[in-house]
């Protein structure tokens, strides 16, 4: 078991600016690190000895008004710890590296960030929307999303 | 070389053979629900498989944003896994509690977690059953909704409804207990116990049914973890791991249960046989916790904490819960306002969906049934 102190402290002496934050009055205490190092930081907390986050439970998109985010909830089979991080980037450029390679199961999750939050993971193996149509427009959880009248020409009665 | 051998090797020496894309759903019958898969086959043999999902996506987690208040989440949890309602409650309640530190009576713990038992008994009931039939057994799924229809009688003895509940409300129950009930389950459960036997008589060690699922369809346990499969899934792999135990909620840590962990008595641990078996012993151990939690059960008044308002602050929770098909998790993140700001559903059937390539290549044409009936997806919780 480690505490979220001790992840905190052990990737910032590592990986230093490009961890941001940590958060520990809420109840799952979380980590705010910079998009640029998502990659490198998510393959350490898999192999480091110390962490082992073998486990992505749940990876999920976020509107917050000014930007968007995902959240990724990390759980470790072996040594049965827990932590959170969290990404965000700006609404203009919403790119996020995929860690898909990381974590198998990430490639439908972000799909689904994708599909319903038009967030784009780069070097994502299949980047398609996976609930909705393929031709759908827009993405439904943005908090400024508006329902679109017509869907192919067809007024969508309401 | 016999002469028939010989003809047959100059026929296919000139065949020209290449990949062919099938269409498999999304109205198949044993792809229980409308779930698409675009299968590559070589002949007989699964190259790839492409799932299409989305077909019965309700836009479950923009409603939720959308709600006046939080218990009106409720029937739409309801209706995301239509055929494990109660533990679908369970998991949101159990989240919404944690986030606004709502401390529940005793009693209503004890009646969450047997209404939860029973339904993972219902559940399963469901999952062997149409598996069987995905397999050609027809019987076995007779047998089994039989018995679930003594559960949902005890169900509709309870809440009025027999699928969709909206009985667990957050800080407490919209019912209490009816009169008779816990003699009915305790009848319930002393009869169930003995149909598992034939049950397994019936489907489990049957030699055609063997056959069909066993060495077929292994999900190795590295990959599965990788895959964050869950669930009867995962320990049909062999790995020991519930969250019942493992993270408890509720009042699990007070009952006395094992938890079924696949030992490959028949086939190798991690195919299909040794999934379909996990949830055939998990039966047995809600059994097991449905009579300790009747033994136990504390008087109280069910509807004493819920709360009249809830005046949420800004603050997020991730809690999982076991769900018959695993992991079922919820994220919420609340603000100032009572709805919430967005809720996540990490859906254990969709999560478990996504390893179906992994498992399914190589595999044989006929098999793939085999292999989505052992996955026990349920698309409503898929799509959400």
């Amino acid at each position: 078991m480690i505490t979220p102190q001790e992840v905190f402290d052990i990737l910032q002496s590592k990986f230093g600016e490009k961890i941001l934050e940590l958060q520990l009055q809420t109840h799952n205490p979380f980590i705010k690190i910079s998009s640029d190092g998502l990659l490198e930081i998510a393959q350490f907390l898999r192999d480091d000895e110390r962490f082992q986050f073998d486990y992505l439970s749940c990876l999920s998109g976020m509107d917050y008004e000014k930007t968007l985010g995902v959240v990724y909830h990390l759980f470790s089979m072996k040594k049965k710890h827990k932590i959170v991080i969290k990404v965000e980037v700006s609404k203009e450029n919403p790119i996020i590296p995929s860690v898909e390679k990381i974590w198998k199961t990430a490639n439908w999750h972000e799909r689904e960030a994708y599909d319903l939050f038009g967030i784009i993971f780069s070097e994502h193996p299949d980047l398609r929307r996976i609930l909705l149509p393929y031709d759908w427009e827009g993405h439904p959880l943005r908090k400024d999303y508006q329902v679109p009248e017509y869907y192919n020409g067809m007024k969508v009665p309401y | 070389m016999s002469k028939g051998a010989h003809l047959h090797n100059i026929a296919t020496k000139n065949l020209r053979t290449e990949e062919m894309v099938l269409n498999m759903g999304p109205q198949h019958p044993s792809t229980h629900g409308v779930l698409r898969l675009e299968l590559l086959v070589d002949g007989e043999i699964v190259v790839d498989v492409i799932p299409h999902i989305g077909y019965l996506h309700r836009c479950f987690e923009k409603h939720a944003e959308q709600m006046l208040n939080y218990q009106q989440i409720i029937p739409y949890v309801d209706r995301m896994d239509y055929v494990a309602s109660m533990t679908n409650e369970f998991a949101f309640v159990t989240a919404a509690e944690k986030l606004f530190n709502i401390q529940v009576p005793e009693r209503v713990e004890y009646i969450r977690v047997i209404m939860a038992e029973l339904q993972r008994i219902a559940s399963h009931l469901i999952a062997v059953g149409t598996y069987g039939i995905d397999i050609g057994a027809f019987t076995p799924f007779l047998y089994c909704f039989r018995d679930r229809e003594k559960i949902l009688d005890l169900f509709e003895m309870t809440s009025g409804a027999r699928l969709l509940y909206n009985y667990m409300c957050i800080g407490g129950l919209y019912h209490d207990l009816p009169n008779g009930f816990i003699e009915k389950a305790k009848e319930f459960c002393q009869y169930f116990r003995k149909q598992l036997k034939d049950f397994n008589d019936l489907l489990t060690y049957n030699e055609i049914f063997i056959n069909r699922t066993a060495n077929v369809g292994i999900l190795p346990v590295d990959v599965g973890i990788n895959y964050a499969c869950s669930g009867p899934m995962l320990r049909g792999s062999g790995v020991d791991w519930d969250l019942r135990r493992d993270d408890p909620y509720s009042i699990y840590h007070k009952l006395e249960w094992e938890v079924c962990v696949a030992k490959g008595e028949v086939g190798k641990i991690g195919d299909c046989w040794n999934r379909h078996f996990v949830r055939v012993r998990e039966m047995e151990q809600s059994i097991l916790i449905i009579e300790q939690a009747l033994a136990q059960l504390p008087e109280g008044d069910v509807k004493s904490a819920i709360p009249k308002r809830i005046r949420p602050l800004p603050a997020e929770i991730y809690v999982r819960t076991e769900a018959p098909r695993g992991e079922l998790g919820f994220y919420i993140v609340s603000d100032n306002s009572t709805s919430p700001y967005r809720v996540k559903a990490r859906s254990s059937a969709f999560v478990n969906l996504s390893v179906i390539a992994e498992i399914a290549r190589g595999a044989m044409l006929a098999d793939m049934v085999a292999i989505i009936g052992s996955i026990d997806i349920v698309l409503g919780e898929v799509d959400r």
